[in-house]
């Protein structure tokens, strides 16, 4: 069964939190995770990595260039989810 | 010519085996407290040595989740022992002048269980499980680099690497860039977190650790002649050291001068000492001369002095032939019998004991000595503190490492 938005971006919230220490309630779909959220390219691989684990989907490093908000990156994983 | 800056020590800070602060670190060698446990891990089971001295501190207790993930452990430690000797010296925050702030903080091996947890994870998950931050995380400078972006150190940040001599020369090093006028205050140390399978494998297979498996707290015997090898420890030592200038324009507390340095190289061998103690004899020489110190000044020394059979006597007979009579004179603690051997971290703690020895006037014990070696013909503080005598009086610290380095340090009283 699909993940609704809602799910997914609980979930990620968990990842953001835990990999960049940014409080979960401060994740939120329009956040942009360079601008607002502190996440630098490293740990950007680190929340991608956690979330291919986490969803079970590929996120591969051209798309990961795309994602610049968390609605981007729930976006993405609700429309690879399979 | 212009008179020479004095260097003195302003903060410490340390996480060690026998404590996890600077005060209860003190507290623990005066106490005689032994820091040596056995390992209770699965790994361990199959090694020839199960025991070893791990720091008395719970990092996660001190640090963010998110620098847990992030420092490796040997940095943990550094950066909790650096934020210690930053509050002790009275700073607060990010320093003022950037610019005249340095770091010199070293390690021994590095960052080598990031390395070989990294290494099991791509070994059973392939390369996408290495993670991002492992390099960072396993490269020597890592610690210091920490160090300095946590106080905003910007006149270099450096990280000596001389395997069990890393933390004295750090300090050296500290004193000299301050003296050339790159630096007014420089956090100073080692650090070390080499409690893995691998490594202790390694020293166990150069013969190099003691194998008392029944009894670790008695295992590291300095002097002793029962005394078969070291008992590898971890943490770190960290000291503020400052321009005597600066400290008093600041009214700080000073607990020591750093008033000389000795550096040498045997250029023998890259692990055996050189037999006749040629090159640690003339850093002693060395240190005492850039201290302008005389023999008799100096009253007592922390010594390297590792518990292993041919280390110690070396440095004994290298200290009575610069010293002559005088070496009759100074209370001589080994204190790694009792937080073990930090590897890199070890010059740092010592430096730590040795200057807090000058400004309580106490010199820890030795402990686990219960027949001192014939050939030991000076004066071992044995299983209780000794009061140092009042006035000004001098005190050594000597760290010796693998590749043949040679750090001496003489502090001074204020």
């Amino acid at each position: 069964m699909a993940l609704t938005q809602e799910d997914i971006l609980a979930e990620l919230a968990e990842i953001v939190e835990e990999v960049a220490g940014v409080d979960k309630d401060e994740v939120q779909l329009d956040k942009s995770f360079t601008g607002d959220l502190d996440v630098d390219s490293l740990t950007m691989v680190e929340v991608v990595v956690a979330a291919e684990e986490k969803f079970g989907v590929k996120i591969p490093d051209d798309a990961v260039k795309d994602l610049s908000t968390v609605g981007d990156a729930v976006g993405y994983i609700q429309k690879h989810q399979d | 010519m212009t008179a020479r800056k004095s260097v003195v020590v302003t903060g410490v800070g340390a996480t060690t085996p026998i404590g996890g602060d600077a005060a209860s670190f003190w507290d623990g060698l005066l106490a005689g407290r032994s820091g040596a446990r056995n390992l209770t891990e699965d790994w361990a089971a199959d090694l020839p040595v199960r025991f070893a001295a791990r720091v008395a501190v719970e990092p996660s207790e001190h640090l963010k989740p998110v620098e847990m993930r992030r420092l490796d452990r040997s940095a943990q430690f550094a950066l909790i022992a650096a934020r210690e000797a930053w509050k002790d010296a009275g700073f607060e925050g990010k320093f003022a002048e950037p610019g005249r702030l340095g770091v010199m903080v070293g390690s021994g091996i590095g960052g080598v269980t990031t390395l070989l947890t990294a290494y099991d994870a791509l070994l059973a998950k392939g390369p996408r499980a290495v993670g991002p931050r492992t390099v960072p995380m396993l490269m020597p400078n890592s610690p210091a680099a920490y160090v300095g972006l946590e106080f905003d150190a910007r006149a270099g940040v450096h990280a000596p690497v001389s395997a069990c001599a890393t933390g004295a020369e750090a300090v050296g090093h500290a004193v000299e860039m301050i003296r050339s006028g790159r630096a007014d205050v420089v956090l100073a140390g080692g650090t070390e977190a080499a409690i893995h399978p691998l490594p202790i494998a390694a020293f166990a297979n150069m013969m190099a650790l003691s194998k008392n498996n029944d009894d670790p707290e008695h295992a590291s015997r300095p002097f002793d002649v029962a005394r078969n090898g070291f008992v590898l420890g971890e943490g770190s030592g960290i000291l503020v050291l400052e321009s005597a200038e600066h400290a008093a324009a600041r009214g700080a507390r000073v607990y020591a001068e750093v008033a000389g340095v000795g550096f040498t190289a045997d250029s023998h061998d890259i692990a055996q000492p050189e037999p006749t103690g040629r090159g640690v004899a003339e850093a002693l020489a060395f240190a005492l001369a850039d201290a302008d110190l005389t023999p008799a000044d100096v009253r007592h020394l922390n010594a390297h002095a590792t518990s292993t059979p041919l280390g110690d006597l070396a440095e004994i007979k290298a200290f009575r032939k610069i010293l002559g009579d005088d070496a009759e004179g100074v209370a001589i603690s080994a204190t790694k019998s009792m937080h073990g051997h930090l590897l890199g971290g070890t010059g740092a703690i010592e430096s730590v004991a040795t200057v807090l020895a000058l400004y309580h006037r106490q010199a820890p014990p030795t402990i686990n000595i219960d027949e001192l070696d014939p050939e030991v013909t000076l004066d071992i503080v044995r299983d209780k503190p000794r009061a140092l005598p009042e006035g000004q009086i001098a005190a050594l610290n000597d760290s010796f490492g693998f590749g043949g380095h040679n750090v001496v340090l003489a502090f001074r009283s204020v």
